[in-house]
């Protein structure tokens, strides 16, 4: 069997039934035996959107994507995607043709050192110079990519390992003496955290994206259930613990709530799971808690002891973990008190804006996508404001309904990633919540979702500017607006030129009905929805403050 | 603060690559590096000297080794017991004169002369880094030419 047959039956083997990716002429043996294969090619229009489809269909569906692409440019349009999927610990394989072995660091045609340059940006890569190693070495990538604390694993696969022939000899266990990931918890480190636990008045659960990658959401509810402790999440925590819960307090940081800033301020324990203290989270780290002690439960031991100094460390899976402490305390904290400080902190800083101009909001715009989905949709989103007033003004109610480029912040993700959503969950709503600047970083992938009937419906939040960038320039550099005024097409002619159907809303009588003819209709919908050119996002920790020294807006 | 770790990984291309990659990252600089086989061909073993401001910085580069996929093991040799050892071949300005005094020298180092010019000869010594900076000293004194050192080699006891 040659190479190229190998990699598509080792995919089959891994479960890989749709894939996304771009043909050149160092993958044409792969795209040959794609011909007729029963592995689904998607055809994106740009190797970016290869890569960030893969990996909304990753955090769709919580299994491993695929994206393919040629060597030289086609791989390096895929570093950004990779990059993003890194920074978010999604698990991807990402396969790139390499020139022959012979030409390997001979500047060939359409030659880079792929391994070389997405060394920093994968959790390992390969480059295969054997056709006898390439079954083995896509098991390990899966293996890899979705084992521990997930990541992106790039194969690399040169021209004449893909034409040679071998026999294909599938490895049923993958075992790497070097990399043996923990996953149960230390039993005298859960016994230090549950006495923690129970010696607390103000404890709050911290919740980052490790409670969606190992499932533990159903134990996170138990557990905040069972102590009656309010629980916020990151950004990349969103839908690991239900948004409507009366004990959550929404994100935190520098967009977060002011009430979930104010308790994990004044908490005297912080119960970390699968969270890593980024910057955006903290705020000013010499300020950051001061009077909390930290339990940190997290798979990757790197991420412990980083940014902030924990008290007890508990390495391994969170799923794992949250049983066995749930089981291990035995004496309830009593948070009545803390409960009642922290609900009026609520009451006195709510989430809020200002609805008085004729000027369409944001914010009322995903209050009725909210009214109109109750969180049974996927909202996938770009970056910058659109993606801060979606974490916001959107409730999710469970895992993996929420797709965003955390780590990174890579404008452009959205909307392949949106289709890399919706080829996960074909019976899902998703939307992909847009800026007019982000929206048109990877926009020809309309082609490619009309191509395949990929229904997503894009909220284009158009206020003629770069938002987020504009409003701090707003706020800290005296409305100097420097380049972050931008101009957009007709979006309404732009979607109908690719057979898409293409919407102008103006007014806010027109919204809900513009949503629900979006819902309705069998095919890509873009809504251009003008809005308050200079409505900001509030609440605003600026960069280097405490976080409960935030800019409150209208409070 | 110097720090010196030793590192086991697959002997496959690229890790050092890969090893090297994480401290130029962070921008922390390598003093030393020393590599080779181990009896076991399908093992490298790796020596090295880090600068480290501080015990985080120094966690946090243990902690980045070892998730490396190709690291086996990390050492930090910080709070062992281990001994070390340095090659280093000097190049000095020499006149058959001199070999006397080497030989002092020589007496008080494990080193040696192992080839001369009759105006340059080229010394080898091996020593522990306090040995290595004193015999540096000495042959100071004649003049060094040109050094070559291999970085340290560090082994538990």
């Amino acid at each position: 069997m040659i190479g190229a047959r190998i990699l598509l039956e080792s995919l089959k083997k891994e479960g890989i039934e749709v894939i996304f990716g771009y043909p050149g002429g160092q993958v044409l043996p792969i795209f040959d035996q794609l011909y007729d294969f029963d592995i689904k090619l998607i055809l994106t229009r740009h190797e970016q959107g290869a890569a960030h489809a893969a990996d909304g269909f990753s955090r769709a569906t919580g299994k491993v994507g695929v994206c393919l692409a040629t060597s030289g440019p086609g791989a390096t349009n895929l570093v950004t995607g990779i990059a993003t999927a890194y920074m978010d610990s999604i698990p991807m394989v990402a396969i790139t043709g390499q020139v022959g072995t012979h030409l390997i660091g001979n500047d060939a045609f359409q030659e880079a050192d792929v391994t070389g340059i997405t060394r920093p940006v994968t959790k390992h890569n390969f480059l295969v110079k054997d056709v006898k190693d390439l079954a083995r070495t896509i098991a390990e990538a899966f293996y890899i990519a979705s084992s521990g604390r997930p990541g992106p694993v790039l194969v690399d696969i040169p021209l004449d390992v893909q034409r040679a022939d071998t026999e294909f000899i599938w490895p049923e266990k993958i075992s790497i003496r070097s990399y043996q990931p923990t996953y149960s918890g230390h039993p005298g480190q859960i016994k230090k955290a549950a006495k923690l636990i129970s010696a607390s008045k103000k404890p709050i659960i911290y919740a980052g994206g490790g409670v969606i990658t190992s499932g533990a959401h159903l134990e996170l509810e138990e557990l905040a259930q069972k102590l009656q402790v309010p629980v916020t999440t990151t950004f990349m925590g969103l839908g690991g613990f239900c948004g409507t819960h009366k004990l959550f307090l929404g994100m935190l940081g520098m967009h977060g709530t002011a009430y979930a800033n104010h308790a994990v301020m004044e908490a005297d324990l912080i119960i970390a799971v699968g969270a890593r203290f980024d910057d955006r989270v903290t705020g000013r780290l010499d300020d950051f808690a001061p009077g909390a002690k930290v339990i940190h439960i997290d798979i990757d031991p790197s991420s412990i002891s980083k940014n902030v100094r924990v008290d007890v460390p508990i390495v391994g899976d969170a799923k794992n973990i949250l049983q066995d402490l749930i089981a291990e305390i035995k004496k309830l904290p009593d948070t009545a008190q803390w409960l009642e400080t922290v609900e009026n902190w609520k009451k006195k800083h709510p989430l809020t804006y200002k609805d008085d101009t004729a000027m369409l909001k944001p914010q009322y715009i995903l209050e009725q996508l909210w009214d109109l989905t109750r969180g049974a949709a996927i909202i996938c989103t770009e970056v910058g404001q659109s993606q801060m007033w979606a974490c916001q003004w959107y409730q999710y109610l469970t895992p993996r309904t929420f797709i965003s480029s955390g780590g990174l912040g890579t404008m452009g993700f959205g909307f392949p990633a949106a289709m890399g959503a919706k080829i996960g969950c074909p019976k899902k709503e998703v939307f992909n919540i847009a800026g007019d600047g982000s929206i048109q970083m990877n926009i020809q992938e309309l082609g490619t979702c009309v191509a395949n009937k990929i229904n997503v419906k894009v909220l284009i939040f158009n206020n003629g500017f770069l938002g987020m960038v504009r409003q701090w320039q707003e706020l800290f550099y005296k409305k100097r607006y420097s380049y972050t005024s931008i101009t957009s097409p007709d979006y309404v002619l732009l979607a109908q030129s690719y057979g898409a159907v293409g919407m102008l809303v103006t007014k806010r009588s027109e919204v809900r009905p513009a949503l629900q003819k979006a819902i309705e209709t069998q095919n890509t919908v873009f809504i251009d929805f003008r809005i308050e050119p200079e409505e900001n996002v509030y609440p605003m920790v600026p960069a280097g403050q405490a976080i409960n020294k935030m800019i409150e807006g209208l409070a | 603060m110097r720090h010196t770790i030793s590192v086991l990984v697959e002997n496959k291309f690229g890790v050092l690559a890969r090893v090297a990659g994480l401290f130029s990252a962070r921008g922390y600089n390598i003093a030393s590096l020393a590599v080779s086989e181990t009896l076991d061909p399908q093992i490298s073993y790796m020596t090295i000297v880090v600068e480290a401001k501080d015990a985080k910085v120094l966690e946090q580069i243990t902690k980045q080794l070892n998730k490396l996929i190709d690291v086996i093991t990390v050492t930090d040799f910080t709070k062992k017991e281990y001994l070390d050892r340095e090659l280093v071949l000097a190049k000095i300005n020499y006149a058959p004169k001199d070999k006397a005094r080497l030989e002092a020298i020589f007496n008080k180092f494990v080193g040696k002369i192992i080839h001369h010019k009759a105006d340059t000869a080229i010394i080898e010594a091996v020593g522990d880094q306090d040995q290595i900076s004193e015999l540096l000293q000495e042959l100071n004194k004649f003049g060094i030419k040109e050094l070559i050192r291999t970085g340290k080699l560090a082994i538990s006891n």
